[in-house]
């Protein structure tokens, strides 16, 4: 198994005026290829400030992050952004979608950033992750004019397009109702059978039940890091619904 | 990031928020509209200025008595009395770079033919001055050097004065008119010529042998000016030199000492007033680059609230790999599209002005080419200059605090 995460006694302090706030107080963890895991915590408890490191958004204090083999700690803001770019994809509570801009246009958006993408080529892409999210048939459909759930596909279509090492959720589901939130769970849980490596970071428990890792944070340290024996499938709940 | 890509998501932005832009542009379209307009009407006056100081004979050269100053007191040449039939004489004589040259004696007053008067004034020339101010006639002719010898009582009169005198459309030829009860016989009429730059009835004009004018009219026996033909409008400055080295010999003026006479040719009169509707041009500019200003502060202002309102854009397009200098391009370019655009439809207003100038007020105007070059760079230069700074902003933002902005 390829490790896509490695954190070693990483920290993060943010000076508050004269105070310094731990938000991260030495964690460390690994995360393998082909791994779906929950990061839970109250608010406070630090796992904001760890998905911002995750993401490549902020650099640890001290420590060590390395993802795909690569040391973030001294990038600098246009290597942070290439990392972003090649290695990660972004899932965010309140999807991100560009608004007036088409389902296909807003999934385009990170290879835009890539050089090495053709036009042609990222349009392409670009379908392929929407037809993989079950979008196929609404590609030029504005945001506006897709439900919630159907834009949180985009969402994850445009997460998908550049082929990322990790799959970061921030609160994924935190805006949609009980059921699509199912068929939401049910698409990762899909796309992590397919070997996508996911990192879901929420506070409600029954959707971390979905995933195979939980990882607990409280006060910026890992209280908690289990896998979880009894992995419900999204799609069977989903089921049940009706 | 594609330049291509960079142009196409900021024509997005732009054609998202038509009206906003369109407001935003109001500025720009003005300013540009306005330098392009003023520049053709300035060019355009320059223009007709110097068709029409031309018209009045191009390689003319005046002489007048008098210098600039005496004494720290400037004196109306008309009063000075120094220039003589002498100096007329050797002139004509010993000069080269003149072909044609006339004596000039003036006078203005009422012409009377039978119960019609008009006030007009009186020339006394010699029969070159037909060529000097280019001059023609037509009907008649013009009187001879037997004329002025004898000091005949003929004279030959503008299209006015013909107007003024002869309403019911009778031939002037042969008529008697009196001027200062003295009775002139016509001879011929002139071809009209209009009003000159300084809006002057050039057709209002009685012209008489100066030796008529200046014996029977006026009684004097100076000239108030010599007018002249230069051989050609190159060798203008020659003949003004020329003519002032023989009349200071004439005049018998000591090497260190003023002339008490001044020479210009059309040139320098060409220039005079080029120079003074340059002034009018770069001030006119002046007053509509202030709009453009005004224009650019609007572009500025409005990228200002774009990038305000488009943080969790920029704080997203960061996340999924956007650096610093691509929003910065975004933004730049968007505002350089905004000046660009509407300096392109500034220009088709500016040139719709002139064109409603040049029909409806026909007034002279003349676009020249470089006024559009230097209204689109100044609008590209604008376009970066003021949206440099909002750009700038953009990409400065940390993309966490733009991904939480509300």
């Amino acid at each position: 198994m390829k490790t896509i995460i490695k954190i070693e006694n990483l920290k993060r302090d943010f000076a508050m005026g004269d105070e310094t706030v731990h938000a991260l107080r030495g964690i460390s963890l690994d995360i393998e290829e082909g791994e779906f895991v929950t990061i839970m915590g109250s608010s406070g408890s630090g796992k904001s400030t760890l998905l911002n490191i995750l993401g490549c958004l902020d650099v640890p204090s001290t420590g060590t992050y390395l993802i795909d083999n690569v040391n973030v700690k001294n990038l600098g803001r246009n290597e942070l952004a290439m990392i972003r770019n090649e290695k990660i994809g972004f899932i965010f509570q309140s999807y991100n979608l560009l608004p007036r801009t088409s389902a296909v246009d807003n999934v385009e958006l990170p290879l835009l950033y890539n050089g090495k993408v053709s036009n042609g080529e990222r349009h392409d892409r670009a379908l392929r992750a929407l037809e993989k999210v079950g979008l196929a048939d609404r590609i030029s459909h504005t945001p506006a004019q897709l439900s919630g759930g159907q834009q949180q596909r985009v969402a994850i279509a445009r997460s998908l397009v550049n082929d990322p090492v990790v799959i970061l959720a921030d609160e994924a589901t935190g805006n949609l109702d009980t059921r699509t939130s199912y068929e939401i769970m049910s698409l990762f849980q899909e796309l992590n059978a397919q070997g996508k490596t996911i990192i879901f970071v929420t506070h409600e428990p029954d959707i971390a039940a979905f995933s195979k890792r939980t990882i607990v944070l409280k006060d910026g340290d890992i209280i908690e890091d289990r896998l979880n024996d009894d992995i419900q499938m999204a799609s069977e709940h989903l089921a049940a619904l009706n | 990031m594609k330049l291509s890509n960079l142009i196409k998501i900021a024509w997005k932005a732009i054609v998202l928020n038509k009206a906003r832009t369109l407001l935003t542009m109001l500025g720009i379209i003005i300013g540009v509209g306005s330098v392009i307009a003023m520049l053709a009407i300035g060019e355009g006056s320059k223009e007709s200025i110097r068709t029409q100081i031309s018209s009045m004979g191009s390689n003319m050269i005046t002489i007048r008595p008098g210098a600039q100053m005496m004494g720290g007191v400037r004196r109306g040449a008309d009063e000075m009395q120094s220039l003589k039939l002498d100096d007329y004489e050797a002139l004509k004589s010993e000069t080269r770079f003149l072909t044609d040259i006339s004596p000039q004696v003036q006078g203005s007053g009422q012409v009377i033919s039978g119960s019609e008067n008009a006030q007009t004034s009186i020339y006394g020339v010699a029969p070159e001055y037909l060529n000097i101010r280019v001059l023609e006639m037509v009907s008649g002719s013009m009187f001879t050097e037997a004329d002025v010898r004898s000091a005949a009582k003929v004279a030959v009169i503008g299209e006015t004065v013909v107007e003024n005198l002869f309403p019911n459309g009778n031939d002037p030829i042969g008529q008697m008119i009196r001027f200062k009860s003295i009775p002139l016989k016509i001879i011929g009429v002139l071809a009209p010529k209009g009003e000159n730059t300084f809006g002057q009835d050039q057709d209002d004009v009685v012209l008489a042998p100066y030796t008529t004018v200046q014996k029977r009219i006026l009684a004097v026996d100076y000239l108030q000016s010599i007018v002249a033909s230069a051989t050609s409008e190159d060798e203008a400055p020659d003949a003004v030199e020329e003519v002032s080295e023989v009349l200071r010999s004439q005049h018998d003026i000591a090497s260190n000492a003023e002339d008490d006479f001044s020479v210009f040719s059309m040139e320098e009169l060409i220039s005079t007033f080029s120079s003074t509707s340059e002034m009018l041009t770069v001030l006119l500019v002046a007053i509509a680059s202030i709009s453009l200003l005004i224009g650019g502060i609007g572009i500025m202002n409005i990228m200002y609230v774009s990038v305000k309102e488009r943080t969790r854009e920029i704080g997203l397009r960061m996340a999924v790999g956007g650096k610093g200098k691509n929003i910065l391009m975004q933004f730049l370019i968007e505002s350089i599209l905004i000046s660009v655009t509407g300096g392109v439809i500034g220009v088709i207003l500016g040139l719709g002005a002139t064109f409603f100038i040049e029909k409806v007020l026909s007034w002279p105007t003349n676009v020249t080419l470089y006024s559009l070059v230097i209204s689109f760079a100044v609008c590209a230069v604008t376009g970066i200059f003021f949206g440099w700074y909002p750009a700038r902003k953009a990409s400065m933002l940390d993309p966490i605090n733009a991904l939480r902005y509300e």
